[in-house]
């Protein structure tokens, strides 16, 4: 090895030197020491006592693991496809050519500016059963509202709901996909005499599929994640009647509340593994309709 | 402070011939004043309360850090000590993490309900050894209070602010009623006919005229009715849902190791609780409900009137000061059932107490500010400044005399009575708490009867506290 290659293989090992240890210190180390405490009785303030897959193994056993896991599934599947839908037709629409273009973006794009808490709280007035906004809406078209936030039918929904509000995050990850759809792909089908929605599913689609790939494996991530709305909207136990315990706020009780860390430890290992099964059985199936055409 | 000193504390006789000593020498060595060469001995102390309550503390503190320096100026040797208040929310969380960490505070304000957990993980210091080398004097708290702060046979907490829970009456509502403001509801089924008499609602009739009308109205259909007062609900403000089964009778634990969720009283209690539900309308008290608005508001439920009976504490007198100044109000001891008068004045007493965490770099020092703290004058200077009473047998004349809330004293006995319970001392609790808080969830929604809800918590229980006895066994084996 040359001195100028010694050079610049200390160099660049210096270069990656700090992400390296960022690595190591925030996300491997952690991640070791929780499987590690996941095999313990760990109450944090004694130390670990090892126990083997005691936690596992309770935890299959446990209620509202699976009620927490139900909970999840249901809010993840209909928050990854609502946001899709919504997220993705805004970017459409978004990308005509529309006067005030400019100003319509911002708006759609502010709200997911708002902090999570923040937007909580104020949802949380807006789902108020007798005085809130939609109710008051709905009641002036007819239609008595549920008491959406303490009704156990509709909890899940409003917070999939209010999910659908910070779509502005992805639609402007699917406007700069679309904006990189070649025009003349477009002509070309005009050409050929294809209506809207020709054009969407066999020009558009097609063409962003490597956009909605990187959008739907985020939001199944930030899905399976939920918490703070939870926390906040309906309390640490997930009321009414638990309908909206999800996975982690679960965890947090039993980590944070009941001081089971290793129990707590053990459920973050299994949605690691969870939402590690989901990533890749998504990148799997998208090799089947995901089109990287440069 | 007229009354004669009473305190927790008495000092030994050796201890006060050598503080006659110390004192004679501090009057030889006060001819020639000067600062103190000493280094203060600073503490922190974190604390739960904000407002009011905080206040009180504060003034508390800053008496202690002025007769530190003052002894101090006496005598040059001794180092002050120096309190230092830190106001933390989530208190009872934070301090767990942070004795987790191995950076506690010196000293810290917790619930009494938290003990037995902290306890159980290890995170508390046992003041048994510094009380007795103080000659602490158990018998001069009242007992129930004191046993808060006492488990599995040692003392880890001592009780500042106690408080109980009555029930509060709008008397305005009464009068409305045709009831007697004057004559509480003294018996469970009173309470309830008087309920019935203090609900009223807005029905839309055939017409479309509308009038108000009182009762249940059963026959009237929920959609030309609209509730605009009731006379008692369960779940407002809902703080001691877990408890109703001691205003019957029953009991949530039996010792340390057996779960009594399904106790009959508690099914008894809870029926009870599901009856207002089947009387209201499920969807009604749930819109009703959300209409009320903070509790720490002038749309609080029984503030602004659209709640005429509620179980509350003794600190709501400050809150009916502040933001409904106007309200005629009562207190009186919540109904027993009718024929068990032997279940007259029971009360949820719990209480606010000092701790020192495991690790604590200062525990003498803290202890002296607990000692200082929880001495008779001292107590009931921060108890009256907290609207509260206080937790010892003794109480001077003048306590009663200055204290602003018009039923002290029916919440001071409701706390010494016989039939004051507090959330059971189990290192489950935090669990055994949202399990009961979802079985009252199923029961009110009527989702659930209540015997299978408590059964189904007694199951899930029994089986928390089995695996929590075992790793409490193991780590004691170790």
């Amino acid at each position: 090895m040359s001195s100028l290659e010694a050079t610049n293989r200390r160099n660049g090992l210096l270069f990656c030197l700090p992400w390296l240890i960022g690595l190591t210190v925030f996300l491997i180390f952690p991640l070791c020491a929780a499987f590690y405490y996941s095999l313990c009785d760990y109450s944090v303030l004694l130390p670990p006592v090892f126990i083997g897959f005691d936690n596992y193994v309770d935890l299959v056993k446990d209620p509202l693991f699976w009620k927490s896991l139900y909970n999840t599934a249901y809010y993840a599947a209909g928050s990854v496809l609502l946001g899709f839908v919504v997220s993705l037709t805004l970017a459409l629409l978004l990308n005509s050519k529309v006067k005030g273009l400019g100003m319509y973006r911002t708006l759609f794009f502010l709200p997911s500016l708002m902090p999570v808490v923040a937007g909580s709280i104020l949802w949380l007035w807006m789902y108020n059963g007798q005085s809130g906004i939609i109710n008051t809406g709905l009641h002036h078209l007819g239609i008595t509202g549920p008491a959406w936030l303490s009704d156990p039918a509709w909890a899940k929904p409003a917070i999939m709901l209010m999910a659908v509000w910070g779509a502005g995050n992805a639609m402007v990850i699917y406007l700069a996909g679309l904006q990189d759809v070649p025009t003349s792909l477009y002509e070309a089908a005009l050409i050929d005499g294809a209506g809207f929605f020709q054009r969407l599913f066999n020009v558009t689609i097609p063409m962003i599929s490597p956009v909605i790939y990187f959008n739907v494996v985020l939001s199944i991530i930030a899905g399976c994640q939920a918490f703070t709305q939870a926390f906040i909207m309906t309390g640490s136990s997930g009321a009414p009647e638990r309908s909206t315990l999800f996975y982690v706020l679960n965890l947090y009780n039993v980590g944070f509340q009941d001081l089971r860390m290793g129990y707590a430890s053990a459920m973050a290992w299994v949605l690691f593994i969870i939402i590690l099964v989901l990533t890749f059985a998504a990148t799997k199936l998208s090799k089947r309709w995901v089109t990287y055409d440069r | 402070m007229t009354g004669r000193y009473t305190g927790a504390w008495r000092a030994p006789p050796a201890a006060r011939a050598l503080l006659g000593a110390l004192a004679l020498a501090f009057g030889l060595l006060s001819c020639s004043p000067s600062e103190s060469k000493q280094a203060p001995r600073r503490i922190t102390y974190w604390e739960k309360w904000t407002g009011f309550e905080g206040e009180a503390m504060d003034a508390v503190i800053d008496d202690f850090n002025a007769k530190e320096v003052a002894h101090a100026k006496q005598d040059l040797n001794y180092a002050p000590i120096e309190v230092e208040k830190v106001t933390i929310s989530n208190v009872e969380q934070k301090l767990l993490i942070a004795i987790a960490g191995g950076s506690p505070p010196d000293l810290a304000g917790n619930y009494s309900f938290y003990v037995a957990a902290y306890a159980d993980g290890g995170a508390l210091t046992d003041l048994g050894p510094m009380l007795s080398k103080a000659g602490f004097d158990r018998s001069a708290y009242i007992d129930h209070y004191m046993k808060l702060g006492e488990y599995r046979g040692k003392t880890w907490a001592l009780p500042i602010a106690p408080a109980s829970v009555a029930l509060l009456t709008n008397k305005r509502l009464f009068r409305e009623a045709g009831l007697d403001p004057e004559k509480p509801p003294v018996t469970i089924e009173e309470l309830d006919a008087y309920a019935a008499k203090l609900t009223k609602w807005e029905v839309t009739l055939p017409s479309g005229e509308k009038k108000v009308e009182s009762g249940y109205l059963p026959d009237v259909p929920a959609s030309q009715k609209r509730l605009i007062q009731a006379g008692f609900l369960p779940g407002e403000p809902g703080w001691w849902s877990y408890g109703w089964g001691y205003f019957f009778g029953g009991s949530l634990v039996a010792g340390q190791d057996q779960i009594t969720a399904a106790d009959p009283r508690n099914i008894q209690a809870f029926n009870w609780v599901a009856s207002y539900s089947k009387n209201l309308g499920i969807g009604v008290t749930k819109r009703f409900r959300s209409g009320f608005g903070n509790f720490a508001s002038p749309q609080n439920a029984f503030l602004s009137g659209k709640v005429a009976m509620v179980l509350q504490g003794v600190w709501m007198h400050n809150f009916i000061e502040k933001y409904a100044p106007g309200l005629q109000w009562g207190a009186a001891a919540f109904p027993y059932p009718a024929g068990h008068p032997e279940l007259a004045n029971t009360t949820s007493a719990d209480a606010d107490v000092l701790v020192i965490p495991k690790d604590s770099a200062h525990p003498q020092e803290a202890f002296e500010f607990i000692k200082y703290v929880t001495s008779q004058p001292v107590l009931e200077k921060l108890c009256l400044g907290q609207q509260k009473f206080t937790p010892l047998k003794n109480v001077s004349d003048e306590f009663f005399q200055v204290h602003p809330n018009p039923y002290i004293r029916l919440f001071r006995e409701l706390g010494m009575s016989k039939n004051a319970f507090s959330i059971p001392q189990t290192g489950i609790w935090n669990e055994y708490d949202r399990e009961l808080g979802n079985a009252v969830d199923l029961i009110q929604n009527l989702t659930e009867t209540p015997n299978v809800a408590l059964s189904d918590v007694q199951t899930k229980m029994q089986t928390a506290l089995d695996r929590s006895q075992r790793i409490l066994a193991r780590r004691n084996a170790k």
